[in-house]
């Protein structure tokens, strides 16, 4: 066990509310206004970044479980308390969205419309997250998990594009009836086990017949937000309309709340019906890493190409975690920071184009190697990771998924490596149309190479990508110890005979 | 130590001459790339003769962990064994040469940086490959390699046919890639590792297991050993994943020379031989080699023989040749591929390098049949070519004649079906070697010039720069035949590799010099045949190539488009599936899986007073939601009970 003699959880998650007040509180004319919200976004997200780096150096790789677990008394009667804590699995995520976040709010620069507003949403926005992936009680995490929604509905319906109102709906929509479902799973699993502790919970032994229902309600909930195939069709319009710094919220960290919740509540509480949906979920997964390449090869706007292959990679991360083995666990883990990193990564490089008053119609584009060869460069780097090229992130997690499906099925192995090379059609169509053969238009030749904003932005992704890809053991050992428990576990759940229905449910069930 | 230099040096140059570019200045980039590059080919071809004269094979070098996940726990190592250190000489040699070649070719390119940091960082790459001592960082290289192949190739990127080459480069390569990518999670399945030494020390423990699939039972390595040579197929652009590499041809030359004969492409053949211990076990993996090692050396042949750009026809010979390595290869005749690919190397990279200093010479131009008569005005590039044409023939005594012949004696020697097979497309393929390497060399520097004048009267020799590194190369293709013979592939061959290579008793590497005296002088005879077939219609009697042509014209066009390959995956493979990702785009994602939510959110969203409505709607949309899930929650509760 490892603690800290401050509660570094809280103070992650919360901090970004001293942001908002902060925010919120800055008087003055509206230029100095919006100068002053947004360094002092800046500044609050960065701290918030420094202080989960320091939470990476005190965590102790070698233990499995929760570590700077933090309670206190909320809701007695109903045993449901204010818990937190991470483990290597929930540890790398209040990471990524800690690095992320500064990188979106530089990004938000270009934001002139309600600036003090927009930052408080972003502020919000990143509190719910890192408390969503540190809560250790289910009525905390549900709240955080709903409420994500609403800055981010916000953020989509007030400050972005032409159809901003009907994507951001759509997007409403689909999560939210998910949530709904995961709120009756989330009753029925506080009468089983009579606490929302999720470390109770993860001991608790749940009927199999049961599973079966509470695994579709997760299904609902989770495959909405991580855009599993054929719940994934508001992500395109989400991210295209969304503005943006939410673009890169949503693709790079919000994406990842669904995948952590099949880690974290679907596969390790719900076994013997997460083994029995594995060949579903294989389905999804090989579908949408064929179709959705298929899709995004098919697509005449960078933005959305992108977006799809948001998705395709989502696929390969659903694969991952349904094989039930370490290689194709940590697989699906590191895909997750990877993908993280190399979306935001390519969706800025979009916004550069953006930023200079170019569209976005890869028809429209073409040649730009020759005036932005730095820009070239980065753009060149994120697509290589997103089709996974040794060397950079991408192709550590999908080697692993093809690793850990090849124990599991041959066939999701192949048909999940093709994403190698449909990956790699639609990356370099976009890289041609974007970078090579002649200008299309003479405005793109007048324009200028990255300013110093963006470098700041897109040189830290770079690093990254080529950190993880390079040296992913600094990364990998951390989650070791916890995905090894969590598929023991797994295994050893299966195996043992049906988990006797306890007492109070047994009537129920019968 | 020398392995880490000769491997790490080129990377330090592509960082240089790439990132520090605005700092170094041009020329200085440039200079950075080959001072760099040297070091490393010193450090490489030390190393190599290190190895022969001491005699003993040096333990892998530990770099760094690269992954580490259960079991699966490939590093960053450098494996310092015989045939690791003979690709380490070659390539770090070859590619040094050729960085100076490019200094005088690329000499008036815009940016000139750029490409020396590419041909560095491929080098770094390619060492990479070679030096792995696990199928993983194999991977790396290897898909490096294919990175840096396509950057090269697209690097005239103003060109549309460049881009579209490299794009179709690194697609058709990605195709073997999976199964190469496949073939390592099987690999991991069945040897629970993917490091060398492990998996060989493995596999008679594992020959007997099998692996179901498509519902019926397979030896298990045999399925391991095709996923890996499809990724060999690929990489080395064998029959039905060869359509790259002609259109790689739109590099600039010297990629050509480097990338796309002397290395890359020889992949393929290093991975089979570094694979040799597991392919031993899987003999229907190895037929499988030499058919289409031998296939391949025919169809490209044949190609060859009717083409008219200057690289396309040194392109298919590549081809072809890489043809002849796998059918050694796929025999068990390891050392006697690895002889012919370092050969190959040397005499290919002659011919590229020649044909570039022709190119310049000709103002850019590449049809042979504008071409003629240049024997006078560039004596120089004519000798050089002339040396490659002979050992790539295979004229005693250049390099060619040793290991082509002895490919053929091999085949011969097996006394199998799939042996022989090989040997009857072997035999056939050296005359059409020397036929196609004839009609290139007499239509380009023989007969009257048919360039227009402007460009005769602007031919010259290519600068010093360029010309020495031909004249070293020319060296190597007259020499390595001789020097290396006995070692690579004479009795005692097993001292030679060190126990890099397996090579099983009942090899017929053991026992192919007891071949009949005939068939030792046949590959010669076919070579000179070609040649006097090639004098005829381009020296005595220019009239007959036309006459052939119409009248057999179908099969002149047959190998014109080169067996229509291009056309038919164009039409099976790459419009249908663009159609498809149209029709799915459409009509599956929109309409379909779309529809529905699409629908019910317009409902909530109307163009006018769009604040309003984003408040209301989404209020009493909550609601609806709340109240649809609260009667699914009564309803789902209601039936459990």
């Amino acid at each position: 066990m490892n603690s800290l003699s401050f509660p570094i959880l809280s103070l992650i998650t919360f901090l970004p509310l001293a942001g908002v007040l902060f925010i919120a509180s800055v008087r003055g004319d509206e230029a100095s206004v919006a100068r002053n919200v947004r360094w002092a976004a800046l500044w609050t997200s960065l701290i918030v970044l420094a202080l989960s780096v320091y939470l990476w150096i005190s965590f102790d790789p070698a233990v499995a479980g929760f570590q700077f677990i933090e309670t206190s008394t909320w809701l007695s009667g109903l045993d449901v308390q204010y818990r937190m804590g991470v483990d290597g699995i929930s540890l790398f995520l209040v990471l990524l969205t800690a690095f992320i976040t500064p990188i979106a709010i530089i990004a938000s620069w270009s934001i002139t419309k309600r600036v003090r507003e927009f930052m408080i949403a972003f502020l919000l926005l990143e509190t719910m997250t890192i408390g969503m992936f540190c809560a250790l009680d289910f009525v905390v995490f549900y709240i955080f998990f709903e409420a994500v929604l609403l800055p981010m509905y916000l953020i989509i319906g007030v400050w972005g594009g032409e159809k901003r109102i009907f994507a951001a709906v759509k997007f409403f929509l689909f999560t939210l009836t998910g949530s709904v479902l995961m709120l009756l799973a989330l009753v029925w699993m506080w009468r089983n086990a009579g606490t929302t502790d999720i470390v109770t919970l993860l001991r608790t032994p749940i009927p199999p017949q049961a599973q079966t229902w509470l695994f579709i309600a997760f299904l609902a909930s989770f495959g909405v937000k991580a855009a599993v195939w054929p719940l994934h069709t508001w992500l395109p319009d989400a991210y295209g309309e969304a503005p943006l710094p939410g673009t890169i919220m949503l693709a790079a960290v919000l994406s990842k709340m669904g995948a952590y919740g099949f880690l974290r509540f679907t596969v390790p509480m719900l076994p013997h019906a997460s083994a029995v949906a594995a060949p579903l979920m294989f389905t999804f997964g090989v579908v949408a890493v064929i179709y959705v390449s298929l899709v995004a090869l098919a697509q005449t706007d960078m933005k959305r190409l992108i977006a799809y292959s948001s998705v395709a990679h989502m696929g390969v991360i659903i694969i991952g975690i349904f094989t039930f083995t370490v290689e194709g666990i940590e697989g699906a883990l590191f895909q997750m920071l990877s993908h993280g990193v190399i979306i935001a990564g390519l969706f800025i490089c979009a916004g550069v184009l953006l930023a200079r008053g170019e569209g976005l119609a890869l028809s429209r584009l073409g040649g730009l190697a020759v005036r932005m060869p730095a820009y070239a460069t980065l753009l060149m780097l994120f697509a290589l990771g997103s089709m996974g090229l040794p060397g950079t992130s991408g192709f550590v997690g999908e080697i692993l998924v093809i690793v850990g499906a090849m124990k599991v099925n041959f066939w999701v192995s192949l048909l999940g490596a093709t994403g190698m090379v449909l990956g790699a059609a639609y990356m370099l169509v976009m890289l041609r149309a974007v970078l090579f053969d002649k200008f299309t238009s003479p405005s793109l030749d007048g324009l200028k190479d990255l300013r110093p904003a963006e470098y700041a932005m897109l040189v830290p992704l770079a690093v990254m990508v080529l950190w993880l890809g390079i040296y992913p053991a600094s990364f990998t050992h951390i989650f070791d110890a916890p995905v090894n428990a969590l598929v023991q576990a797994h295994t050893a759940a299966l195996t043992l005979p049906q988990p006797a229905a306890p007492a109070s449910l047994a009537m129920v069930i019968k | 130590m020398l392995t880490t230099i000769a491997v790490f040096a080129p990377l330090v140059g592509a960082v240089l001459s790439g990132l520090f570019r605005p700092l170094l200045g041009k020329q200085l980039s440039i200079a950075s790339s080959i001072l760099f590059m040297g070091l490393s080919a010193a450090a490489g071809v030390m190393d190599f003769a290190q190895a022969v004269q001491g005699g003993a094979t040096l333990p892998p070098l530990h770099i760094a962990t690269w992954i580490s996940v259960g079991s699966f726990t490939p590093d960053w190592t450098l494996r310092q064994d015989m045939l690791s250190l003979v690709m380490v000489g070659m390539v770090s040699f070859v590619s040094a040469l050729i960085h100076v070649y490019s200094a005088g070719y690329m000499a008036h390119d815009k940016t000139v940086p750029r490409f020396f940091a590419y041909l560095s960082l491929f080098t770094f790459a390619m060492l990479m490959l070679v030096t792995a001592n696990n199928l993983l960082q194999l991977f790396f290289g290897w898909e490096g390699v294919g990175l840096v192949s396509y950057l090269l190739i697209g690097y005239w990127y103003e060109r549309p046919s460049a881009n579209a080459a490299a794009v179709k480069a690194f697609i058709v390569n990605r195709v073997g890639d999976v199964g190469f990518a496949v073939g390592i999670a099987l690999t991991y399945l069945v040897f629970k590792t993917i490091s060398f030494d492990e998996i060989f020390a493995a596999v008679s423990a594992h020959a007997q297991d099998h692996y179901r699939l498509f519902g019926t039972s397979f030896p298990a390595l045999e399925v391991v050993g095709i996923l890996l040579f499809i990724g060999a197929m690929g990489k080395s652009a064998q029959l039905f994943l060869h359509t790259w590499l002609a259109d790689a041809m739109e590099g600039p030359t010297p990629v050509s020379a480097l990338i796309h004969a002397a290395t890359m492409v020889a992949a393929g053949v290093f991975l089979v031989v570094r694979m040799s211990p597991l392919l031993n076990a899987a003999p229907v993996a190895l037929q499988m080699v030499t058919v289409i090692g031998a296939s391949t050396a025919l169809f490209a042949g044949t190609i060859g023989c009717v083409q008219n750009d200057i690289k396309r026809i040194i392109a298919y010979s590549t081809c072809s040749q890489l043809g002849y390595m796998f059918l050694a290869a796929g025999l068990g005749a390891y050392p006697v591929a690895m002889f012919h690919l370092i050969n190959h190397a040397f005499f290919k990279a002659l011919l590229f390098l020649a044909a570039g200093s022709v190119i310049h010479a000709m103002s850019e131009e590449q049809d042979i049949r504008m071409m003629g008569g240049l024997a006078r005005k560039i004596p120089f590039t004519w000798a050089m070519m002339l040396v490659g044409a002979l050992a790539l023939a295979g004229i005693p005594p250049f390099s060619g004649y040793y290991s082509k012949d002895a490919i053929l004696d091999v085949a011969f020697a097996s006394h199998t079906a799939v042996g022989m097979y090989g040997w009857a497309c072997g035999t056939l393929t050296a005359a059409l070697t020397s036929f196609y390497i004839a009609r290139l060399f007499l239509l380009t520097f023989h007969g009257t010039s048919r360039a227009p004048r402007d460009v005769q009267d602007h031919v010259h020799e290519s600068p010093l720069v360029m010309l020495a590194p031909l004249a070293v190369l020319a060296l190597g293709a007259v020499g390595t035949g001789l020097v290396l013979d006995h070692a690579f592939i004479g009795a005692g061959y097993g001292n030679f590799w060190q126990g890099s290579i397996t090579v099983l008793a009942n090899s017929p590497m053991n026992f192919f010099e007891s071949d009949p005296k005939y068939i030792e002088l046949l590959p010669l005879l076919a070579s000179i045949s070609g040649f006097g077939v090639a004098a005829l219609f381009y020296i005595f009697m220019p009239s007959l190539p036309s006459i052939f042509a119409t009248r057999f014209a179908v099969i002149y066009q047959f190998l014109l488009h080169k067996w229509y390959f291009d056309e038919i995956y164009d039409a099976i493979l790459v419009k249908p599936t663009l159609r498809l990702a149209k029709f799915i785009w459409h009509v599956g994602d929109e309409q379909m899986i779309d529809g529905v939510p699409s629908g019910l959110a317009s409902l909530t969203t109307d163009a006018s007073s769009q604040t309003v409505k984003l408040q209301t709607g989404s209020i009493a949309l909550y609601a609806f939601v709340m109240l649809v899930g609260l009667l699914v929650f009564l309803s789902i509760f209601l039936w459990v009970r």
